[in-house]
């Protein structure tokens, strides 16, 4: 059960004053009033969770944003910045009592400048139109998260999104230089830009990942790089997951970080085959598709190179996509793995853990017992270079009581990948989802330093509340230091 | 005063303990940067030369933990035994640091990651700040805290690693850091281009990141720098590729085609090329010495407008431009900072060989607008509230 920050009555009341004061900063169409209107905003990507906002907003510029939150801050209302509104995790889930801010009118790509790889974009534009945007050079944003045709820059930076080519490429954070961005006191304020490591404190590198709590996202500036002039796929096949497994640590441990490199459990296999027929082989229990990009004589050597690793651990089968077709074929079945999950069951939760890369075999028979445990049926994608599991756990919500035990299931899920040195999410962030279970990975201690980052950013932690930490932080208890009446930390120690 | 503490457990009782005399520390790994940034006003040394090693290191989970004060020769000593690296190959810079006398030390990880050290690839690797997984380290209430995790693709909650990355140690101490590794090209080549102008090599060297041929270090040597070098008599500039042999082979070839044909250095001669440029052994050994991060390509007008105000400035250019090495050898009361970030425009000047006392007086780091200050001023008080980490390192009062 899901505990958001109890609704500030005074600030209910005051709605219609608040709604007029908007529309004073973002005229017209800009503030969304109604109830039917602001439902479509009631929930992200993440629709077990929902919640009309109090009221939307859609500033057009920079300037209106800093109004609105310098009125927000002063009236102590609480804002939730959305960009698409494509988060798994919930990072947009809107509060009763609060102000969302959707930044889909900014759009454009103000500048796009090949001799120094770099475009400049407003939050709103596409991860997709990024890419589209500078082909012509031959040039390409490498983070590509699967909903990149939908999903924004902005919401990229709020979540560091990753894709299937970051083990090679990075994540958003890698690949982000500047921002613009504004502070919930209404600062405006530039972090790097077209030049290398900006110098001061990395607040760019906390930025980005900070799921909407520290500040709202103006314009971006990012790195592109140029398109790999050719890319091949192999398919194997392995009797086991635990040989896929293997087979990935080997292809690293020689030295060769592929451009992407997938792993799918025989449930995946199925469900994938069955819908956009890829030709992936039936008789195995785990399929490896590794992809090698560059020149071509690099690629044909790597290609050869995997192809004896594979071999040497057992694959039953061993196909390299001899044509472009044929490479996005390989491919055509693990994109559409959800949706051909979608079709052999009503609902799935999608998790999203990364572990060790040696544990995999461990946590798949862990999954199986948890499998029989709860009932449910797990179908497995992962990004294999990267340790980064998507468990999809199968449930029908018609059925009573099944979301909750997938619920339970997923959180079992997640745990697993914290016992056996992991994290929590590899890509989708924490929002809502994952919050109360942040204990798992980190302590008491380690949860308040990270706040009072927090504080430093927003004090009356007004901007995004609710979601990433367990508990809502009070600044002034956090920044208090122990050091009254002589009692330390350490009280019993000499004073050197 | 010093303190040597073996454990994270100590270095909390240390800060703890003297947290209510408001005992300021300056805090050192192997030493080697203490010359590097404002000098440092403090109480007493935390000396954390005990808190060295490697903790763990999974190569092909491409994963390193180990302690801050880990040399970085043994460090990549131990990486290339599995054909591993650091991407960003920090340099060392002891000559550097060295021309006025102060450092010794040994250069470590914790000082290249307080530092955010990067070498040329850089370019295209990116930066130390890239690299860092997650840490355990100890902030000013003398607490124990991690964050990040230790696997290589991870989103849980604030990626204070990044924050810990060039804060030359006035946030928090780290103890102990996890690091994602890569694989060693399997070999590398190098192509001379000679008798470029600096704004034609610029050029050149965009022209050259932007093919698909993965160009993993761009730099240019003006006249005196590459005879410094003795890479050529006249103006070089030198692109670095890396792969498999066959691949290396045909991707200078594709260079050649566009660029025109070129000297080509060898794997071995190629690294020994980019060490001399990584530890700029090609700048005049004389003067103060400024590095420069503009925009790349503005970099060549940059250089010019610096030299017209002061001919005897002498410089040369990494990352395709996105890394100017300047020395001024007469700047003048301020170092040159006044003309130096005035011609800067966009980007960041950091002085980085200068005598103490002019590091001392001059702003070392770019300045910053007044929001950022304050902001950076409210990120510092939240990890150290007394101020005792390295007080004055990165600005005054910072």
């Amino acid at each position: 059960m899901l505990v958001m920050p109890e609704p500030d009555r005074v600030v209910l009341d005051r709605r219609a004053e608040i709604v007029a004061a908007l529309q004073e900063i973002v005229p017209g169409e800009g503030v969304i009033d109604t109830e039917r209107e602001r439902r479509a905003y009631e929930c992200d990507a993440l629709t077990a969770y929902r919640q009309t906002p109090m009221v939307v907003v859609l500033p057009e510029d920079t300037r209106q944003v800093v109004a609105v939150l310098r009125y927000c801050k002063e009236n102590g209302i609480k804002v939730v910045p959305r960009g698409a509104g494509t988060s798994l995790s919930g990072g947009a889930l809107p509060l009763e009592d609060g102000v969302l801010l959707g930044m889909g009118k900014f759009k454009r790509i103000l500048d796009i400048d090949a001799p120094n790889r770099c475009v400049v974009a407003q939050p709103g534009v596409t991860n997709l139109a990024i890419s589209h945007a500078v082909q012509g050079q031959g040039l390409y944003y490498a983070p590509d998260p699967s909903s990149q045709i939908a999903c924004t820059i902005g919401g990229n930076v709020a979540e560091n999104s990753g894709g299937v080519h970051c083990l090679k490429y990075g994540l958003t954070t890698n690949n982000v230089i500047g921002v613009e961005f504004v502070t919930m006191d209404g600062e405006v304020i530039r972090l790097g830009g077209k030049f290398f490591d900006a110098g001061g404190y990395d607040l760019l590198g906390v930025l980005v990942g900070s799921e909407g709590l520290l500040g709202v996202v103006t314009e971006v500036t990012v790195r592109v790089l140029p398109t790999p002039p050719g890319a091949r796929a192999l398919l194997i096949g392995f009797p086991s997951v635990q040989g896929a497994g293997d087979c990935v640590a080997a292809v690293i441990g020689a030295g060769i970080i592929p451009g992407g490199m997938e792993i799918m459990d025989r449930l995946a296999i199925e469900a994938a085959e069955a819908f956009v027929h890829a030709g992936y082989p039936l008789d195995a229990e785990a399929l490896l598709i590794v992809e090698l990009d560059g020149c071509g004589a690099e690629v044909d050597h790597l290609i050869a190179a995997v192809e004896k690793i594979a071999a040497a651990h057992g694959a039953t089968t061993v196909r390299a996509s001899q044509s472009e077709e044929e490479r996005l074929l390989f491919w055509a079945g693990r994109k559409a793995a959800f949706p051909a999950v979608g079709r052999i069951s009503p609902d799935y939760l999608c998790m999203d853990g990364t572990i060790p890369r040696k544990e995999i075999g461990a946590v798949l028979l862990r999954m199986k017992q948890l499998e029989a445990k709860y009932g449910l049926r797990v179908a497995n994608v992962f990004h294999a270079g990267d340790g980064n599991l998507h468990p999809l756990i199968l449930y029908d919500a018609n059925k009573p009581g099944e979301l909750l035990r997938a619920e339970e299931f997923g959180r079992d899920i997640l745990l697993l990948c914290v016992e056996v040195g992991g994290v929590l999410t590899g890509e989708h962030g924490v929002g809502v989802e994952k919050r109360d279970l942040m204990n798992a990975m980190f302590d008491a201690v380690d949860l308040e330093q990270q706040q009072r980052l927090k504080c430093a950013f927003d004090e009356q932690s007004l901007l995004n509340p609710g979601k990433v930490f367990p508990q809502l932080c009070r600044c002034a208890e956090l920044g208090r230091m122990h050091v009254r009446g002589g009692k330390l930390p350490f009280p019993d120690l000499p004073r050197f | 005063m010093t303190f040597r503490p073996s454990s994270a457990r100590e270095v909390a009782e240390i800060v703890a303990a003297g947290a209510a005399d408001k005992r300021a520390l300056e805090i050192v790994a192997g030493g080697s940067k203490r010359g590097f940034g404002r000098p440092v006003r403090a109480d007493a040394t935390l000396d954390l030369s005990q808190l060295a090693g490697i903790v763990n290191y999974e190569a092909p989970e491409l994963v390193l933990t180990a302690r801050p004060s880990t040399p970085l020769a043994e460090l990549e000593d131990v990486l290339r035994e599995k054909g591993q690296m650091l991407a960003f190959a920090p340099p060392k810079w002891r000559e550097l640091l060295g021309s006025h006398g102060t450092p010794t030390g040994v250069p470590t990880l914790g000082g290249a990651l307080a530092c955010n050290l990067s070498g040329p690839r850089r370019v295209r690797a990116g930066a130390a700040r890239d690299f860092i997984l997650g840490f355990s380290a100890v902030n000013g209430r003398g607490e124990i805290f991690k964050a990040g995790g230790k696997v290589v693709k991870n989103v849980t909650g604030f990626d204070l690693s990044k924050l810990m990355v060039g804060s030359f140690g006035t946030l928090a101490i780290l103890t102990e850091v996890t690091l994602k590794v890569m694989p060693r090209p399997e070999t590398e080549c190098t192509l001379l281009l000679h008798g470029l102008s600096d704004a034609k090599a610029v050029d050149v060297m965009a022209r050259a990141l932007n093919t698909p041929h993965d160009v993993f270090g761009a730099a240019h040597l003006p006249e005196a720098a590459a005879r410094r070098s003795r890479v050529g008599d006249g103006p070089v500039t030198a692109l670095r590729l890396e792969g498999p042999a066959p691949s290396v082979a045909f991707r200078v070839g594709e260079i050649e085609k566009l660029f025109g044909a070129g000297d080509r250095l060898d794997a071995e001669a190629s690294a020994r090329f980019w060490d001399e440029v990584a530890e700029v052994r090609a700048l005049l050994p004389e003067g103060v010495v400024w590095r420069l991060c503009p925009t790349p390509s503005f970099s060549p007008r940059l250089v010019e407008t610096i030299q017209q105000i002061l001919p005897g400035a002498e410089a040369f250019y990494d990352w395709g431009g996105g890394l100017v090495w300047l020395s001024l050898p007469e700047a003048g009361a301020d170092a040159g900072a006044g003309f130096v970030r005035a011609a800067l425009q966009d980007g960041h000047a950091t002085l980085m060989v200068a005598p103490e006392f002019l590091r001392e007086t001059v702003d070392v780091f770019q300045p910053v607008p007044r929001a950022l200050a304050a902001l950076e001023a409210r990120v510092k008080q939240n990890f150290d509230p007394l101020g005792l980490f390295n007080p004055g390192r990165m600005r005054k009062g910072v």
